[in-house]
Protein backbone atom coordinates (compact mmCIF):
# COMPACT_ATOMS: atom_id res chain seq x y z
CA UNK A 1 0.00 0.00 0.00
CA UNK A 2 1.18 3.51 -0.75
CA UNK A 3 0.24 6.35 1.50
CA UNK A 4 1.79 9.57 2.58
CA UNK A 5 1.14 10.33 6.21
CA UNK A 6 -0.53 7.16 7.50
CA UNK A 7 2.55 5.00 8.25
CA UNK A 8 4.15 7.89 10.08
CA UNK A 9 1.01 8.44 12.14
CA UNK A 10 0.89 4.74 13.05
CA UNK A 11 4.60 4.67 13.90
CA UNK A 12 4.61 8.00 15.75
CA UNK A 13 3.87 6.75 19.31
CA UNK A 14 6.61 4.12 19.05
CA UNK A 15 9.11 6.49 17.43
CA UNK A 16 8.60 9.23 20.00
CA UNK A 17 9.02 6.94 23.01
CA UNK A 18 11.90 5.12 21.34
CA UNK A 19 13.75 8.34 20.52
CA UNK A 20 13.27 9.76 24.01
CA UNK A 21 13.86 6.62 26.09
CA UNK A 22 16.21 4.48 23.99
CA UNK A 23 18.13 6.60 21.45
CA UNK A 24 18.72 9.57 23.73
CA UNK A 25 19.76 7.52 26.82
CA UNK A 26 21.99 5.38 24.61
CA UNK A 27 23.90 8.44 23.35
CA UNK A 28 23.85 10.04 26.78
CA UNK A 29 25.31 6.91 28.40
CA UNK A 30 28.20 7.12 25.96
CA UNK A 31 28.84 10.69 27.14
CA UNK A 32 28.26 9.77 30.77
CA UNK A 33 30.91 7.08 30.57
CA UNK A 34 33.47 9.88 30.14
CA UNK A 35 32.20 11.78 33.17
CA UNK A 36 32.29 11.45 36.91
CA UNK A 37 29.00 12.40 38.58
CA UNK A 38 27.81 13.05 42.10
CA UNK A 39 24.14 12.34 41.74
CA UNK A 40 22.27 13.43 38.63
CA UNK A 41 23.11 17.17 38.78
CA UNK A 42 26.87 17.50 39.30
CA UNK A 43 29.19 16.15 36.62
CA UNK A 44 32.83 16.51 35.66
CA UNK A 45 34.61 15.38 32.46
CA UNK A 46 37.26 12.71 33.10
CA UNK A 47 37.90 11.25 29.62
CA UNK A 48 38.65 7.52 29.60
CA UNK A 49 39.50 7.50 33.30
CA UNK A 50 36.38 5.50 34.20
CA UNK A 51 37.57 2.65 32.00
CA UNK A 52 41.17 2.71 33.27
CA UNK A 53 39.85 2.75 36.84
CA UNK A 54 37.56 -0.18 36.06
CA UNK A 55 40.44 -2.27 34.71
CA UNK A 56 42.23 -1.82 38.02
CA UNK A 57 39.11 -2.30 40.17
CA UNK A 58 39.21 -5.66 41.97
CA UNK A 59 35.46 -5.55 42.69
CA UNK A 60 34.75 -5.11 38.98
CA UNK A 61 36.82 -8.21 38.20
CA UNK A 62 35.12 -10.13 40.98
CA UNK A 63 31.72 -9.17 39.56
CA UNK A 64 32.87 -10.15 36.06
CA UNK A 65 34.09 -13.53 37.28
CA UNK A 66 30.87 -14.21 39.20
CA UNK A 67 28.76 -13.22 36.21
CA UNK A 68 30.71 -15.45 33.82
CA UNK A 69 30.62 -18.41 36.24
CA UNK A 70 26.86 -18.03 36.52
CA UNK A 71 26.47 -17.71 32.75
CA UNK A 72 28.59 -20.78 32.02
CA UNK A 73 26.84 -22.80 34.72
CA UNK A 74 23.43 -21.80 33.42
CA UNK A 75 24.24 -22.65 29.81
CA UNK A 76 26.03 -25.93 30.43
CA UNK A 77 23.52 -27.38 32.89
CA UNK A 78 20.28 -25.79 31.87
CA UNK A 79 20.19 -26.04 28.08
CA UNK A 80 21.09 -29.75 27.75
CA UNK A 81 18.51 -30.53 30.43
CA UNK A 82 15.89 -28.39 28.67
CA UNK A 83 16.57 -30.21 25.41
CA UNK A 84 16.36 -33.63 27.09
CA UNK A 85 13.03 -32.68 28.67
CA UNK A 86 11.72 -31.44 25.33
CA UNK A 87 12.76 -34.67 23.62
CA UNK A 88 11.11 -36.75 26.34
CA UNK A 89 7.91 -34.73 26.01
CA UNK A 90 8.08 -34.96 22.23
CA UNK A 91 7.82 -38.78 22.27
CA UNK A 92 4.96 -39.76 19.97
CA UNK A 93 1.87 -40.73 21.92
CA UNK A 94 3.14 -39.65 25.33
CA UNK A 95 0.19 -39.28 27.69
CA UNK A 96 -0.11 -36.19 29.86
CA UNK A 97 2.18 -34.11 27.67
CA UNK A 98 0.35 -30.84 28.28
CA UNK A 99 0.27 -31.48 32.03
CA UNK A 100 4.04 -32.05 32.09
CA UNK A 101 4.55 -28.93 30.00
CA UNK A 102 2.43 -26.92 32.41
CA UNK A 103 4.32 -28.25 35.45
CA UNK A 104 7.82 -27.64 34.05
CA UNK A 105 6.81 -24.20 32.80
CA UNK A 106 5.08 -23.03 35.99
CA UNK A 107 8.17 -21.64 37.85
CA UNK A 108 8.50 -19.10 35.03
CA UNK A 109 5.27 -17.55 36.30
CA UNK A 110 6.77 -17.06 39.74
CA UNK A 111 9.29 -14.72 38.13
CA UNK A 112 12.77 -13.63 39.20
CA UNK A 113 11.85 -11.41 42.15
CA UNK A 114 9.43 -13.79 43.81
CA UNK A 115 11.75 -16.76 43.14
CA UNK A 116 14.39 -14.77 44.97
CA UNK A 117 12.07 -14.55 47.98
CA UNK A 118 11.47 -18.27 47.80
CA UNK A 119 15.14 -19.17 47.33
CA UNK A 120 16.31 -17.02 50.23
CA UNK A 121 14.19 -19.11 52.60
CA UNK A 122 14.57 -22.48 50.83
CA UNK A 123 18.37 -22.39 51.06
CA UNK A 124 18.62 -21.25 54.71
CA UNK A 125 20.72 -23.52 56.90
CA UNK A 126 18.73 -25.65 59.40
CA UNK A 127 15.33 -24.14 58.59
CA UNK A 128 15.33 -24.19 54.77
CA UNK A 129 13.63 -26.97 52.88
CA UNK A 130 16.70 -27.90 50.79
CA UNK A 131 18.96 -28.85 53.67
CA UNK A 132 16.18 -30.55 55.61
CA UNK A 133 15.35 -32.72 52.61
CA UNK A 134 19.02 -33.45 51.91
CA UNK A 135 19.54 -34.43 55.55
CA UNK A 136 16.56 -36.77 55.44
CA UNK A 137 17.05 -38.33 52.02
CA UNK A 138 20.76 -38.41 51.17
CA UNK A 139 22.50 -41.23 53.05
CA UNK A 140 25.89 -39.48 53.33
CA UNK A 141 27.07 -36.11 54.60
CA UNK A 142 28.83 -33.44 52.50
CA UNK A 143 31.95 -34.01 54.59
CA UNK A 144 32.24 -37.39 52.87
CA UNK A 145 32.41 -35.81 49.42
CA UNK A 146 36.05 -35.32 48.42
CA UNK A 147 35.27 -32.43 46.07
CA UNK A 148 33.33 -30.35 48.56
CA UNK A 149 35.04 -31.71 51.63
CA UNK A 150 33.69 -29.39 54.26
CA UNK A 151 33.22 -30.69 57.76
CA UNK A 152 29.54 -29.93 58.23
CA UNK A 153 26.42 -32.08 58.09
CA UNK A 154 23.68 -31.37 55.53
CA UNK A 155 21.65 -29.35 58.01
CA UNK A 156 24.48 -26.83 58.27
CA UNK A 157 25.37 -26.85 54.58
CA UNK A 158 26.13 -23.18 53.83
CA UNK A 159 24.37 -22.52 50.51
CA UNK A 160 23.77 -18.82 51.15
CA UNK A 161 27.11 -18.20 52.82
CA UNK A 162 29.61 -20.21 50.75
CA UNK A 163 28.01 -22.08 47.84
CA UNK A 164 26.48 -18.95 46.40
CA UNK A 165 26.95 -19.62 42.69
CA UNK A 166 25.64 -23.22 42.82
CA UNK A 167 22.65 -21.87 44.75
CA UNK A 168 21.98 -19.18 42.13
CA UNK A 169 22.49 -21.60 39.25
CA UNK A 170 20.06 -24.10 40.80
CA UNK A 171 17.45 -21.40 41.35
CA UNK A 172 17.79 -20.16 37.77
CA UNK A 173 17.61 -23.76 36.57
CA UNK A 174 14.30 -24.25 38.36
CA UNK A 175 13.04 -20.95 36.98
CA UNK A 176 14.07 -21.23 33.33
CA UNK A 177 14.43 -24.88 32.35
CA UNK A 178 10.75 -25.16 31.42
CA UNK A 179 10.85 -21.90 29.50
CA UNK A 180 13.74 -23.12 27.35
CA UNK A 181 12.05 -26.51 27.05
CA UNK A 182 9.04 -24.83 25.41
CA UNK A 183 11.35 -23.29 22.79
CA UNK A 184 13.02 -26.65 22.11
CA UNK A 185 9.62 -28.35 21.90
CA UNK A 186 8.61 -25.87 19.19
CA UNK A 187 11.92 -26.48 17.41
CA UNK A 188 11.47 -30.26 17.50
CA UNK A 189 8.42 -29.83 15.29
CA UNK A 190 10.93 -29.02 12.52
CA UNK A 191 12.44 -32.49 12.71
CA UNK A 192 11.56 -34.36 9.53
CA UNK A 193 9.69 -37.55 10.54
CA UNK A 194 10.53 -39.30 7.28
CA UNK A 195 14.23 -38.66 7.88
CA UNK A 196 13.91 -40.14 11.37
CA UNK A 197 12.17 -43.22 10.01
CA UNK A 198 14.71 -43.62 7.21
CA UNK A 199 17.58 -43.43 9.68
CA UNK A 200 15.89 -46.05 11.86
CA UNK A 201 15.57 -48.37 8.85
CA UNK A 202 19.24 -47.80 8.08
CA UNK A 203 20.06 -48.93 11.60
CA UNK A 204 21.41 -45.65 12.92
CA UNK A 205 21.93 -45.63 16.67
CA UNK A 206 20.00 -43.21 18.90
CA UNK A 207 23.08 -41.05 19.28
CA UNK A 208 23.73 -40.97 15.52
CA UNK A 209 20.11 -40.05 14.94
CA UNK A 210 20.39 -37.25 17.50
CA UNK A 211 23.57 -35.82 15.98
CA UNK A 212 22.67 -36.14 12.29
CA UNK A 213 18.91 -35.65 12.23
CA UNK A 214 17.68 -33.88 15.37
CA UNK A 215 20.50 -31.39 15.99
CA UNK A 216 20.63 -29.92 12.46
CA UNK A 217 16.86 -29.45 12.51
CA UNK A 218 16.82 -27.54 15.78
CA UNK A 219 20.03 -25.58 15.21
CA UNK A 220 18.40 -22.20 14.35
CA UNK A 221 16.18 -22.23 17.46
CA UNK A 222 19.05 -23.68 19.48
CA UNK A 223 21.32 -20.77 18.60
CA UNK A 224 18.53 -18.35 19.46
CA UNK A 225 18.01 -20.00 22.87
CA UNK A 226 21.76 -19.90 23.58
CA UNK A 227 21.82 -16.18 22.71
CA UNK A 228 18.76 -15.50 24.85
CA UNK A 229 20.31 -17.40 27.79
CA UNK A 230 23.61 -15.53 27.52
CA UNK A 231 21.83 -12.16 27.34
CA UNK A 232 19.69 -13.03 30.37
CA UNK A 233 22.50 -14.54 32.46
CA UNK A 234 24.97 -11.71 31.86
CA UNK A 235 22.32 -9.28 33.15
CA UNK A 236 21.62 -11.30 36.33
CA UNK A 237 20.47 -8.87 39.00
CA UNK A 238 17.14 -9.52 40.66
CA UNK A 239 17.87 -12.97 42.14
CA UNK A 240 21.01 -12.08 44.13
CA UNK A 241 19.72 -8.57 44.87
CA UNK A 242 16.57 -9.95 46.48
CA UNK A 243 18.28 -12.86 48.21
CA UNK A 244 21.02 -10.77 49.84
CA UNK A 245 19.32 -7.38 50.04
CA UNK A 246 17.95 -6.43 53.49
CA UNK A 247 20.13 -9.07 55.15
CA UNK A 248 23.22 -8.85 57.33
CA UNK A 249 25.23 -10.33 54.44
CA UNK A 250 26.07 -6.97 52.91
CA UNK A 251 23.75 -6.87 49.91
CA UNK A 252 25.96 -9.04 47.71
CA UNK A 253 26.69 -12.00 49.94
CA UNK A 254 29.68 -12.75 52.17
CA UNK A 255 32.91 -11.67 50.51
CA UNK A 256 30.83 -10.31 47.57
CA UNK A 257 30.30 -13.86 46.32
CA UNK A 258 26.96 -12.88 44.75
CA UNK A 259 28.09 -9.57 43.25
CA UNK A 260 27.20 -9.49 39.53
CA UNK A 261 28.07 -6.85 36.93
CA UNK A 262 24.60 -5.31 36.89
CA UNK A 263 24.56 -5.29 40.72
CA UNK A 264 27.86 -3.43 40.67
CA UNK A 265 26.44 -1.00 38.10
CA UNK A 266 23.40 -0.45 40.33
CA UNK A 267 25.58 0.06 43.40
CA UNK A 268 27.81 2.61 41.64
CA UNK A 269 24.89 4.53 40.14
CA UNK A 270 22.36 4.57 42.94
CA UNK A 271 24.32 3.94 46.14
CA UNK A 272 27.53 5.88 45.34
CA UNK A 273 25.81 8.29 42.93
CA UNK A 274 28.40 7.89 40.17
CA UNK A 275 26.29 7.60 37.01
CA UNK A 276 29.45 7.91 34.91
CA UNK A 277 31.26 4.90 36.37
CA UNK A 278 27.97 2.96 36.14
CA UNK A 279 27.64 3.85 32.45
CA UNK A 280 31.17 2.62 31.83
CA UNK A 281 30.21 -0.74 33.37
CA UNK A 282 27.04 -0.70 31.24
CA UNK A 283 29.06 -0.23 28.06
CA UNK A 284 31.37 -3.10 28.92
CA UNK A 285 28.31 -5.36 29.33
CA UNK A 286 26.83 -4.02 26.09
CA UNK A 287 29.98 -4.49 24.02
CA UNK A 288 30.32 -8.05 25.30
CA UNK A 289 26.71 -8.82 24.33
CA UNK A 290 27.10 -7.16 20.90
CA UNK A 291 30.15 -9.35 20.28
CA UNK A 292 28.24 -12.49 21.30
CA UNK A 293 25.31 -11.54 19.06
CA UNK A 294 27.64 -10.85 16.12
CA UNK A 295 29.36 -14.20 16.65
CA UNK A 296 25.97 -15.93 16.68
CA UNK A 297 24.98 -14.18 13.46
CA UNK A 298 28.15 -15.43 11.77
CA UNK A 299 27.51 -18.99 12.98
CA UNK A 300 23.93 -18.73 11.74
CA UNK A 301 25.04 -17.55 8.30
CA UNK A 302 27.68 -20.26 7.97
CA UNK A 303 25.07 -22.94 8.56
CA UNK A 304 22.82 -21.76 5.77
CA UNK A 305 20.81 -19.05 7.50
CA UNK A 306 17.20 -19.21 8.57
CA UNK A 307 15.21 -22.25 7.64
CA UNK B 1 -3.88 -40.35 9.34
CA UNK B 2 -4.15 -43.72 10.96
CA UNK B 3 -4.01 -43.54 14.74
CA UNK B 4 -2.31 -46.57 16.13
CA UNK B 5 -2.53 -47.45 19.78
CA UNK B 6 0.82 -47.06 21.41
CA UNK B 7 1.95 -48.65 24.66
CA UNK B 8 2.38 -46.30 27.62
CA UNK B 9 5.99 -45.12 27.77
CA UNK B 10 6.72 -46.21 31.34
CA UNK B 11 10.41 -45.38 31.10
CA UNK B 12 9.74 -41.80 30.07
CA UNK B 13 7.19 -41.34 32.84
CA UNK B 14 9.60 -42.83 35.37
CA UNK B 15 12.08 -40.09 34.47
CA UNK B 16 9.58 -37.25 34.19
CA UNK B 17 7.45 -37.79 37.31
CA UNK B 18 10.29 -37.31 39.85
CA UNK B 19 11.47 -34.21 38.00
CA UNK B 20 7.94 -32.81 37.94
CA UNK B 21 7.74 -33.37 41.71
CA UNK B 22 11.06 -31.58 42.27
CA UNK B 23 9.76 -28.63 40.24
CA UNK B 24 6.49 -28.46 42.17
CA UNK B 25 7.90 -28.90 45.69
CA UNK B 26 9.09 -25.29 46.14
CA UNK B 27 5.66 -24.05 45.10
CA UNK B 28 3.98 -26.46 47.50
CA UNK B 29 6.36 -25.30 50.24
CA UNK B 30 5.46 -21.68 49.57
CA UNK B 31 1.72 -22.37 49.64
CA UNK B 32 1.81 -24.47 52.82
CA UNK B 33 4.16 -22.08 54.64
CA UNK B 34 1.74 -19.23 53.90
CA UNK B 35 -1.01 -21.07 55.80
CA UNK B 36 1.13 -22.29 58.72
CA UNK B 37 0.97 -20.38 61.98
CA UNK B 38 4.13 -19.09 63.66
CA UNK B 39 4.29 -22.08 66.05
CA UNK B 40 4.28 -24.59 63.15
CA UNK B 41 6.67 -22.68 60.90
CA UNK B 42 9.80 -24.68 61.70
CA UNK B 43 8.29 -27.81 63.23
CA UNK B 44 6.78 -29.20 60.05
CA UNK B 45 8.08 -29.33 56.48
CA UNK B 46 4.75 -28.83 54.73
CA UNK B 47 1.52 -29.28 56.68
CA UNK B 48 1.52 -29.80 60.47
CA UNK B 49 0.96 -33.44 61.43
CA UNK B 50 -2.14 -34.25 63.46
CA UNK B 51 -5.26 -36.39 63.81
CA UNK B 52 -7.24 -34.90 60.92
CA UNK B 53 -7.86 -36.56 57.54
CA UNK B 54 -4.62 -37.61 55.79
CA UNK B 55 -2.74 -37.24 59.09
CA UNK B 56 -2.78 -33.46 58.90
CA UNK B 57 -3.86 -31.09 61.67
CA UNK B 58 -6.09 -29.04 59.37
CA UNK B 59 -7.39 -26.93 62.27
CA UNK B 60 -3.88 -25.60 62.90
CA UNK B 61 -3.80 -23.91 59.48
CA UNK B 62 -4.48 -20.21 59.68
CA UNK B 63 -5.17 -17.14 57.59
CA UNK B 64 -3.33 -15.01 60.14
CA UNK B 65 -0.34 -14.42 57.83
CA UNK B 66 -2.63 -12.93 55.19
CA UNK B 67 -4.49 -10.82 57.74
CA UNK B 68 -1.23 -9.32 59.03
CA UNK B 69 0.01 -8.87 55.47
CA UNK B 70 -2.85 -6.55 54.60
CA UNK B 71 -3.41 -4.99 58.04
CA UNK B 72 0.17 -4.43 59.24
CA UNK B 73 2.40 -4.68 56.18
CA UNK B 74 -0.15 -2.90 53.95
CA UNK B 75 0.49 -5.04 50.91
CA UNK B 76 -2.96 -4.17 49.52
CA UNK B 77 -1.68 -0.84 48.20
CA UNK B 78 1.20 -2.55 46.41
CA UNK B 79 -1.21 -5.09 44.92
CA UNK B 80 -3.38 -2.29 43.52
CA UNK B 81 -0.28 -0.49 42.20
CA UNK B 82 0.94 -3.64 40.45
CA UNK B 83 -2.44 -4.26 38.82
CA UNK B 84 -2.65 -0.62 37.70
CA UNK B 85 0.91 -0.33 36.36
CA UNK B 86 0.87 -3.73 34.62
CA UNK B 87 -2.52 -3.16 32.98
CA UNK B 88 -1.81 0.35 31.72
CA UNK B 89 1.59 -0.68 30.44
CA UNK B 90 0.25 -3.83 28.72
CA UNK B 91 -2.59 -2.02 26.93
CA UNK B 92 -0.62 1.05 25.81
CA UNK B 93 2.48 -0.92 24.74
CA UNK B 94 0.30 -3.33 22.75
CA UNK B 95 -1.44 -0.51 20.85
CA UNK B 96 1.84 1.31 20.10
CA UNK B 97 3.60 -1.86 18.97
CA UNK B 98 0.67 -3.15 16.90
CA UNK B 99 0.34 0.17 15.06
CA UNK B 100 4.09 0.43 14.45
CA UNK B 101 4.49 -3.20 13.39
CA UNK B 102 1.48 -2.97 11.05
CA UNK B 103 2.92 0.16 9.41
CA UNK B 104 6.31 -1.50 8.89
CA UNK B 105 4.68 -4.57 7.36
CA UNK B 106 2.11 -3.03 5.03
CA UNK B 107 3.14 0.46 3.90
CA UNK B 108 5.93 1.62 1.62
CA UNK B 109 7.45 4.86 2.82
CA UNK B 110 10.77 6.61 3.12
CA UNK B 111 12.82 5.26 5.99
CA UNK B 112 10.99 1.95 6.32
CA UNK B 113 14.11 -0.15 5.79
CA UNK B 114 16.13 1.89 8.24
CA UNK B 115 13.43 1.86 10.94
CA UNK B 116 13.09 -1.91 10.58
CA UNK B 117 16.85 -2.33 11.03
CA UNK B 118 16.84 -0.04 14.07
CA UNK B 119 13.97 -2.02 15.61
CA UNK B 120 15.85 -5.29 15.18
CA UNK B 121 19.15 -3.82 16.37
CA UNK B 122 17.54 -2.27 19.46
CA UNK B 123 16.55 -5.70 20.77
CA UNK B 124 20.14 -6.44 21.85
CA UNK B 125 20.64 -3.21 23.83
CA UNK B 126 20.91 -4.36 27.45
CA UNK B 127 18.37 -2.38 29.53
CA UNK B 128 20.81 -1.81 32.46
CA UNK B 129 22.91 0.33 30.10
CA UNK B 130 20.02 2.79 29.85
CA UNK B 131 19.38 2.84 33.60
CA UNK B 132 21.73 5.67 34.64
CA UNK B 133 20.91 8.10 31.77
CA UNK B 134 17.18 7.40 32.13
CA UNK B 135 17.39 8.16 35.84
CA UNK B 136 19.25 11.38 35.07
CA UNK B 137 16.68 12.40 32.44
CA UNK B 138 13.71 11.65 34.70
CA UNK B 139 15.41 13.72 37.40
CA UNK B 140 15.66 16.72 35.05
CA UNK B 141 12.05 16.21 33.87
CA UNK B 142 10.91 16.04 37.53
CA UNK B 143 9.43 12.59 36.81
CA UNK B 144 11.30 10.70 39.54
CA UNK B 145 8.91 9.08 42.02
CA UNK B 146 5.95 9.32 39.62
CA UNK B 147 3.97 6.59 37.88
CA UNK B 148 4.52 8.43 34.56
CA UNK B 149 8.28 8.08 35.09
CA UNK B 150 8.15 4.29 35.45
CA UNK B 151 5.48 3.76 32.79
CA UNK B 152 6.38 5.92 29.79
CA UNK B 153 9.86 4.46 29.04
CA UNK B 154 8.22 1.03 28.68
CA UNK B 155 5.42 2.08 26.36
CA UNK B 156 7.14 1.10 23.11
CA UNK B 157 9.43 -1.93 23.38
CA UNK B 158 11.26 -2.57 20.10
CA UNK B 159 10.74 -6.34 20.29
CA UNK B 160 6.99 -5.75 20.35
CA UNK B 161 7.10 -3.76 17.12
CA UNK B 162 9.15 -6.56 15.59
CA UNK B 163 6.71 -9.27 16.74
CA UNK B 164 3.73 -7.35 15.34
CA UNK B 165 5.56 -6.71 12.07
CA UNK B 166 6.09 -10.47 11.68
CA UNK B 167 2.49 -11.22 12.68
CA UNK B 168 1.10 -8.61 10.27
CA UNK B 169 3.18 -9.96 7.37
CA UNK B 170 1.91 -13.44 8.12
CA UNK B 171 -1.76 -12.97 8.91
CA UNK B 172 -2.94 -9.78 7.16
CA UNK B 173 -3.30 -10.41 3.41
CA UNK B 174 -2.18 -7.49 1.26
CA UNK B 175 -5.04 -8.04 -1.22
CA UNK B 176 -7.58 -7.40 1.51
CA UNK B 177 -6.05 -4.02 2.29
CA UNK B 178 -5.95 -3.10 -1.41
CA UNK B 179 -9.59 -4.08 -1.81
CA UNK B 180 -10.54 -1.97 1.21
CA UNK B 181 -8.70 0.99 -0.28
CA UNK B 182 -10.55 0.68 -3.57
CA UNK B 183 -13.81 0.58 -1.60
CA UNK B 184 -12.84 3.91 -0.06
CA UNK B 185 -11.62 2.78 3.36
CA UNK B 186 -9.12 5.27 4.79
CA UNK B 187 -5.62 4.06 5.72
CA UNK B 188 -5.80 4.67 9.44
CA UNK B 189 -9.28 3.17 9.45
CA UNK B 190 -7.93 0.12 7.59
CA UNK B 191 -5.60 -0.53 10.51
CA UNK B 192 -8.44 -0.48 13.03
CA UNK B 193 -11.08 -2.27 10.92
CA UNK B 194 -8.96 -4.86 9.08
CA UNK B 195 -5.54 -4.97 10.75
CA UNK B 196 -6.44 -5.21 14.42
CA UNK B 197 -9.08 -7.97 14.08
CA UNK B 198 -6.69 -10.14 12.05
CA UNK B 199 -3.90 -9.54 14.58
CA UNK B 200 -6.15 -10.64 17.44
CA UNK B 201 -4.14 -13.77 18.48
CA UNK B 202 -0.93 -11.76 18.67
CA UNK B 203 -2.71 -8.93 20.52
CA UNK B 204 -3.87 -11.36 23.21
CA UNK B 205 -0.46 -12.97 23.54
CA UNK B 206 1.35 -9.65 23.69
CA UNK B 207 -0.98 -8.12 26.28
CA UNK B 208 -0.33 -11.16 28.47
CA UNK B 209 3.45 -11.23 28.20
CA UNK B 210 3.73 -7.48 28.70
CA UNK B 211 1.52 -7.78 31.77
CA UNK B 212 3.69 -10.65 33.08
CA UNK B 213 6.91 -8.76 32.39
CA UNK B 214 5.64 -5.67 34.17
CA UNK B 215 4.33 -7.72 37.09
CA UNK B 216 7.89 -9.01 37.60
CA UNK B 217 9.55 -5.71 36.71
CA UNK B 218 11.87 -4.71 39.53
CA UNK B 219 14.92 -2.65 38.71
CA UNK B 220 13.09 0.28 37.05
CA UNK B 221 10.50 0.86 39.80
CA UNK B 222 13.15 0.20 42.47
CA UNK B 223 15.30 3.01 41.06
CA UNK B 224 12.60 5.48 40.01
CA UNK B 225 10.00 5.23 42.79
CA UNK B 226 10.88 6.46 46.27
CA UNK B 227 7.60 6.69 48.20
CA UNK B 228 6.54 3.32 49.67
CA UNK B 229 2.88 3.99 48.85
CA UNK B 230 3.79 3.92 45.13
CA UNK B 231 5.72 0.63 45.18
CA UNK B 232 4.47 -2.27 43.08
CA UNK B 233 4.51 -5.76 44.67
CA UNK B 234 8.01 -6.70 43.51
CA UNK B 235 9.58 -3.69 45.22
CA UNK B 236 7.31 -3.75 48.27
CA UNK B 237 8.07 -7.40 48.90
CA UNK B 238 11.82 -6.85 48.81
CA UNK B 239 11.38 -4.24 51.56
CA UNK B 240 9.15 -6.59 53.54
CA UNK B 241 12.03 -9.05 53.76
CA UNK B 242 14.04 -6.62 55.87
CA UNK B 243 11.23 -5.83 58.30
CA UNK B 244 9.88 -9.38 58.76
CA UNK B 245 13.22 -11.13 58.52
CA UNK B 246 12.47 -14.30 60.48
CA UNK B 247 8.78 -14.38 59.60
CA UNK B 248 8.64 -17.17 57.00
CA UNK B 249 4.84 -17.36 57.10
CA UNK B 250 4.34 -13.70 56.31
CA UNK B 251 7.01 -13.65 53.58
CA UNK B 252 5.58 -16.72 51.88
CA UNK B 253 2.03 -15.37 52.16
CA UNK B 254 3.26 -12.18 50.47
CA UNK B 255 4.92 -14.19 47.71
CA UNK B 256 1.80 -16.31 47.25
CA UNK B 257 -0.40 -13.21 47.00
CA UNK B 258 2.05 -11.79 44.44
CA UNK B 259 2.25 -14.79 42.15
CA UNK B 260 -1.33 -16.09 42.27
CA UNK B 261 -2.92 -13.48 39.96
CA UNK B 262 -0.41 -14.38 37.25
CA UNK B 263 -0.82 -18.11 37.92
CA UNK B 264 -4.60 -17.88 37.58
CA UNK B 265 -4.31 -15.84 34.37
CA UNK B 266 -1.92 -18.40 32.97
CA UNK B 267 -4.12 -21.38 33.80
CA UNK B 268 -7.04 -19.69 32.04
CA UNK B 269 -5.09 -18.49 29.00
CA UNK B 270 -2.26 -21.00 28.68
CA UNK B 271 -2.31 -21.16 24.89
CA UNK B 272 -2.00 -17.38 24.38
CA UNK B 273 0.77 -17.18 26.98
CA UNK B 274 2.95 -19.83 25.38
CA UNK B 275 2.29 -18.43 21.89
CA UNK B 276 3.44 -15.02 23.08
CA UNK B 277 6.52 -16.25 24.89
CA UNK B 278 7.77 -18.35 21.99
CA UNK B 279 6.72 -16.06 19.14
CA UNK B 280 10.26 -14.76 18.75
CA UNK B 281 11.86 -18.15 18.23
CA UNK B 282 9.35 -19.66 15.86
CA UNK B 283 9.18 -16.71 13.52
CA UNK B 284 12.48 -14.93 14.14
Amino acid sequence: MRARATPYILLAPFMLVFAAFVVYPLLRSLMLSTERTFGPSATEFVGIENFTLLLADPLFWKATRNTLVFTAGSLLIQLPLALLLAMALNRPGLRGRSLYRLVFFSPQLVGLVFSGMLASLMFEKQTGLVNRVLAGVVPFEPADLPLIGIGVPWLDFPWLEVFVMPMLILTALWLYVGFNMVYFLAALQNVDRSLVEASMLDGASRWQRFVHVTLPAIRPVGLFVVLLSIIGSVQLFELPFIIYGQTDMGGSGPDDRALTLVMYLYRQAFESGDLGYASAIGWIIAVFLFAVAAGQLLLHRRHGGAR
Amino acid sequence: MKREKRPIAWGTHAALVPLAIVVLVPIAWMVTAAFRGAEDQFGSLFLPAGDGPLGVAWDRLTLDNFRRLFAEARLGVALVNSVFLSSVSAVVATICCAAGGFALAHYRFRGRGMITLVVIGAMIIPPPLLLAPTYEMLFHLSLLDTFAGVLIPGFAPAFGVFLFRQAALQSVPRELLEAARIDGCGDVRAFFVIGLPLLRPMLGAFVLITFLMWWNNFIGPQVILQSPEKYPLAVAIAQLKGVYYQDYGLQMAATLVSVSPVMVMFLLLQREFIAGLTAGAVKG
